[in-house]
């Protein structure tokens, strides 16, 4: 077996990696913001508390797996599933490397676009079936924020595809070794698709639909378990999934000097901006739900349209 | 929009490098079972009754700490020795209640009743948490060296009669006085 796109070695490398980096993400999140926070994090399982996770997964297993009855039980079951299959789909079309990856597909951007919508569903029959006013707030809440965000993350990244001329990722961080990293000519491109993206993967400050101060825990106030572990660890995957795009479509993916491998360089990027996810969490408070909306509709709209005629502008008077 | 874009650069970018730069500050944390904290020596812990400088129980059984305690968790049972001190026959802290007020030592008026820095009281047993006297009483005088209350108090007792106490005048007769 060998490494090349679509092999069994490769898919389940990507696999096995990416949900184990989702699960370190849980230790790393803790001990990056106590750090900010001037405190010391979970230090005391294993060297430098690395071994937290293992301590929280067999807490998490041996919970019992409670479902309430006045749930609606299949949708109940249903709706953790969904999030976690809808966001390692969605790393099938990333490119991490030369080599690397689970498919070359020609319609790579549009498919992650799709998955994230689909990740919607998730959130609004958790809420739905939980029968819980607090699940049913946060739901409400998740699907007007969810789709909403939508809309600007698509039209932010079609400068990218604009000017790469491809929907496949790949061939979009080849284009970037010609052109350079997009993150120059499309900074307006990058900054919205960042915003959005915190907003898609429900992540503080734009957490609204979990938002433990006012709505308990959101859509997943019902959960326990297993279950509940599942909305946790697949939120986790959405920051990872959310990192590395940008890192594909605004830096050059895995492109870096030769001293080390590409793989290396993609890591590096990506736990960059994991890094300025948790920072963003550290640093700044939560807006108001009407705020987060008018700040969509009203703001990131129109800059993004903006964003995308001058692009098409600059495109068509140079060819 | 120019406002919102020049609010977001000035406010919400200097937030996060700002919060970033805590990166390189040192831990406020103490690792306390590894490491132990400093405690300030008027730390308001574990009670304890101190001696007089000659090795006598300060206490006089004035009941003032039970009354001054805000839980009630102080018991004692006033007693008198043949020379006329008074002491307590029992003393009892139940330390299950105790909220390290510090009221009782206000209220105690012979220094007898004190704080100390000590807060490592976890006990297996409830019952543990009852403190008796013979486990409150140290052998030294706690934080007040000099301090005996039969030697500057008018009372008498034995071995030392009326007048004969610190800064005490004898006893005026005031039939004497009389024209």
């Amino acid at each position: 077996m060998t490494f090349e796109v679509g092999s069994g070695l490769s898919i389940g490398a990507i696999l096995a990696t990416v949900i184990l980096v989702a699960a370190m993400l849980i230790w790393v999140e803790r001990r990056l913001l106590s750090f900010w926070q001037e405190r010391l994090g979970p230090n005391r399982v294993g060297p430098f508390g690395l071994l937290q996770v293992v301590a929280d997964m067999i807490k998490i297993f041996t919970k019992e797996d409670w479902v309430p009855p006045f749930a609606d039980k299949f949708s109940f079951v249903l709706a953790p599933a969904i999030i976690m299959t809808v966001i390692l789909m969605s790393f099938s079309v990333i490119p991490f490397a030369p080599g690397v990856g689970v498919v070359d597909s020609n319609i790579g951007v549009l498919f992650v676009l799709a998955m994230a919508s689909l990740g919607a569903y998730s959130v609004m029959l958790g809420g739905l079936s939980s029968d819980n006013k607090y699940a049913l707030l946060g739901a409400l809440r998740a699907a007007a924020q969810m789709i909403s965000y939508e809309v600007f993350m698509g039209i932010s990244i079609l400068g990218v595809v604009a000017l790469s001329g491809t929907f496949n990722l790949r061939e979009i961080v080849l284009a970037q070794e010609a052109n350079g990293w997009y993150v120059i000519p499309q900074f307006i491109g990058f900054v919205i698709f960042l915003i959005a993206g915190v907003a898609e993967s429900h992540r503080l400050p734009f957490d609204i639909p979990e938002a433990e101060q006012e709505i308990c825990a959101g859509y997943h106030t019902e959960y326990s378990g297993m279950k509940f572990g599942m909305f946790f660890v697949g939120e986790y995957l959405g920051l990872v999934l959310i990192s590395s795009l940008i890192t594909v479509l605004f830096f050059g993916g895995w492109l870096g000097p030769a001293f080390l491998p590409p793989i290396f360089w993609f890591a590096l990027k990506a736990f960059m901006f994991i890094a300025f996810f948790i920072l963003l969490r550290a640093a700044i408070p939560r807006p108001r739900y009407d705020q987060l909306m008018s700040y969509g509709w009203l703001f990131l709209l129109p800059v993004s349209l903006l964003n995308l005629l001058i692009t098409g502008v600059i495109i068509l008077s140079t060819s | 929009m120019l406002t919102l874009i020049k609010d977001t650069l000035t406010s919400q970018v200097v937030t996060l490098w700002r919060v970033f730069s805590h990166l390189w500050v040192k831990a406020d944390t103490v690792e306390y079972p590894d490491e132990q904290p400093y405690m300030f020596p008027r730390w308001r812990g574990r009670i304890i009754l101190s001696r007089d400088p000659d090795g006598e129980e300060r206490c006089v059984a004035c009941n003032l700490c039970a009354v001054a305690c805000p839980v009630d968790c102080i018991a004692l049972q006033k007693t008198e020795d043949e020379e006329g001190r008074w002491y307590p026959e029992f003393f009892r802290i139940n330390f299950s209640r105790c909220i390290m007020c510090g009221f009782c030592e206000e209220a105690c008026p012979t220094n007898a009743i004190q704080l100390t820095p000590d807060f490592e009281m976890a006990e297996y047993k409830r019952q543990d948490m009852v403190w008796e006297k013979e486990d409150l009483l140290i052998d030294g005088t706690g934080k007040y060296h000099d301090y005996n209350f039969y030697r500057v108090a008018g009372k008498k007792i034995g071995g030392k009669d009326k007048g004969e106490a610190q800064n005490e005048a004898v006893p005026v007769n005031v039939r004497s006085l009389l024209p």
